[in-house]
């Protein structure tokens, strides 16, 4: 089936347009916006919404989309989880950390669980250097990490 | 040690502390009445006394930057903020936009009317959720109060300010690539010139900041440019003012810490940082984000010219971090958020960590960055796993020194400066792998 905006979510795609000088500038974010609506991810249909929303090729929206590693090309999990890699992250333990996630979901970074319940992911630097090791679940952080706070994390995550 | 100062940092922590209430108790929305009973120029001016150098990691002055701007006319002017930090290690302006946005809005207010601009973006990454949170709750507190939109404090000049939003890609860090982001293109860095100043966003003047420039700048206007400058332990070398000083790795407390500009990395990691994890003797630091080099702890600087005299056969930890005496002594201030490592870090291995970031986050339009990225990180990963050769270290040198200088944007070169400091400063650590075999080394970043 095609791709459409809710009407309460068109609203927010006019708001959006609001703020910017052309029509191609509101590319980013409405792709959020569509991704948000299309289960987080980014297919074929809502590239070409998109583009068809904002007078834009086709193929300018899909470069877009495959140029930012947080457009979702495939359907991810219920919840997305990335784990800090870099090396402030690194030398607090973050390898220790995505181990433990990796045993703990029994998947590999990079992979859904079975139940499509969580996408586990390594993220570059999240900008949490001095809470590290650091992930970032959905919308939120979680810092100072320990094998029992990630277990927390991800009890919770599954049980939903 | 210098004094520390919070200017930017006293509402933090606390509950509360990111609304406009909170704000206006400490002082908050005084700088910006100032500037705005100035004249534009004067305002530019007065910015320029204050000698802030850039935080985002070039260190370029804040008020020269702003005097680029041509006079106003028929087009339109832009404020760009860079709140895309990503650069491995710096953790500052997040601080800022979580616990501190008002700062910031009254920066862009103040930066705006001296550049004849009317709309501000905020650029932040799409990770930062909180930050972008925060920033709009602070745009309609600003906008409830009259202190944005049509007339801000009462004055006939309108500024509206919106939170633009990334989607996962450190190269939007780089200003022109930023911009094409804000423009609703791949993040791809633009060939300069033209500057922003002539053609920015949407091919109109623009000036881009980063978050703490332009969150310190009302503080400018409440003390005055030259007394704001004459903060700074630098103030002769125009490295004026306060900042933001962050520390993170094998340190008892990282965290980020607000002083007056001239602190040094000692003082950074073993006063405010409270020392290394363990006591354990330091095998590094690297000064200001991953794309500095790295820095023995016993290295003796030399730095050219007479201004620089005092400080030539010092400890590099000992220097005081500014943006010259940093650049002197051949190594780079950045975002100046120190990563330190404690002598249980193999350092092969953290090169190994950096590379694949740099490969990782390479946006792929140059060829030497885009191929040499790559090959770094192969050249690296095959070391670590015992099966390189000594021809293969030689020819890494020859990779990154390639990168250097020969892309569009600052990124190859920031790829190619760990890079090299790293084999150069640990040389016997990656000769030990390639001779002795991977199994005798201590592969450990973590403690």
């Amino acid at each position: 089936m095609a791709f459409a905006l809710s009407d309460e979510r068109i609203k927010e795609f006019a708001e959006i347009l609001s703020r910017y000088p052309n029509k191609m500038a509101a590319c980013i974010p409405v792709l959020h916006l569509c991704q948000e609506a299309n289960d987080n991810w980014v297919s074929d249909e809502v590239t070409e919404y998109v583009a068809e929303k904002l007078e834009l090729s086709a193929a300018h929206v899909k470069g877009v989309a495959t140029f930012y590693s947080l457009f979702n090309r495939e359907k991810p999990g219920k919840h997305q989880v990335w784990v800090c890699r870099t090396l402030s992250c690194a030398l607090r333990g973050s390898e220790g950390i995505i181990s433990h996630c990796e045993k703990r979901l029994g998947i590999k970074m990079g992979d859904t669980t079975p139940d499509g319940k969580i996408t586990l992911r390594t993220a570059e630097c999240l900008a949490a250097c001095g809470t590290a090791p650091a992930m970032q679940v959905n919308k939120e952080y979680h810092e100072n990490l320990t094998p029992e706070s990630v277990d927390a994390v991800l009890d919770k995550l599954l049980a939903d | 040690m210098l004094k520390r100062t919070d200017y930017l940092t006293k509402n933090y922590g606390k509950p509360d502390g990111w609304t406009l209430a909170a704000y206006e108790a400490g002082g908050g929305y005084r700088g910006v009445r100032k500037a705005l009973m100035m004249s534009p120029g004067a305002v530019v001016e007065e910015t320029k006394k204050a000698h802030i150098r850039g935080r985002g990691g070039a260190g370029f002055d804040c008020g020269m930057k702003w005097s680029f701007m041509p006079k106003p006319s028929d087009k339109p002017h832009y404020l760009v903020v860079n709140a895309d930090e990503g650069e491995p290690g710096t953790f500052k302006d997040r601080t800022i936009m979580e616990q501190n946005p008002h700062a910031l809005i009254e920066g862009c207010i103040i930066g705006c009317y001296a550049m004849g601009a009317h709309t501000c973006y905020i650029y932040v990454r799409d990770e930062l959720h909180l930050s972008k949170e925060r920033l709009w709750a602070a745009i309609e507190e600003a906008k409830a109060k009259g202190y944005l939109g049509q007339r801000p404090f009462g004055k006939t000049y309108e500024v509206n300010i919106f939170v633009h939003t990334g989607a996962g890609a450190y190269i939007c860090g780089e200003e022109t690539a930023l911009l094409n982001s804000l423009e609703g293109k791949r993040g791809q860095p633009r060939l300069k010139p033209p500057f922003p100043a002539q053609s920015g966003a949407f091919g109109m003047p623009t000036t881009v900041n980063n978050v703490e420039t332009l969150a310190i700048v009302p503080t400018v206007f409440q003390l005055g440019g030259d007394a704001f400058s004459k903060l700074s332990a630098l103030h002769h070398l125009n490295d004026g003012g306060t900042r933001l000083f962050g520390v993170s790795g094998h340190v008892k407390k990282p965290g980020v810490y607000e002083c007056a500009v001239g602190l040094t990395l000692r003082e950074l990691i073993f006063d405010l940082g409270g020392g290394v994890l363990d006591d354990r003797p330091l095998l590094g630091v690297v000064p200001g984000g991953s794309s500095c080099p790295v820095h023995l702890p016993d290295e003796i600087v030399n730095i050219p010219g007479e201004r620089f005299e005092a400080y030539n056969g010092k400890c590099i930890l000992d220097i005081p971090l500014g943006v010259d005496t940093f650049r002197g002594a051949g190594s780079m201030l950045g975002t100046c958020c120190a990563i330190v490592m404690s002598d249980a870090v193999d350092p092969v291995l953290a090169l190994q960590n950096l590379m694949h970031f740099y490969r990782d986050e390479s946006c792929g339009q140059c060829t030497p960055c885009r191929e040499g990225c790559g090959w770094l990180e192969r050249v690296v990963n095959k070391i670590v796993a015992g099966e390189g050769t000594m021809a293969e270290l030689d020819q890494f040198h020859e990779i990154a020194t390639n990168i250097t200088g020969s892309t569009i944007c600052a990124f190859g070169d920031g790829a190619a400066q760990p890079a090299l400091a790293f084999i150069r400063r640990y040389r016997k650590n990656f000769e030990d792998y390639i001779n002795n075999g991977a199994a005798t080394q201590t592969r450990s970043l973590s403690l």
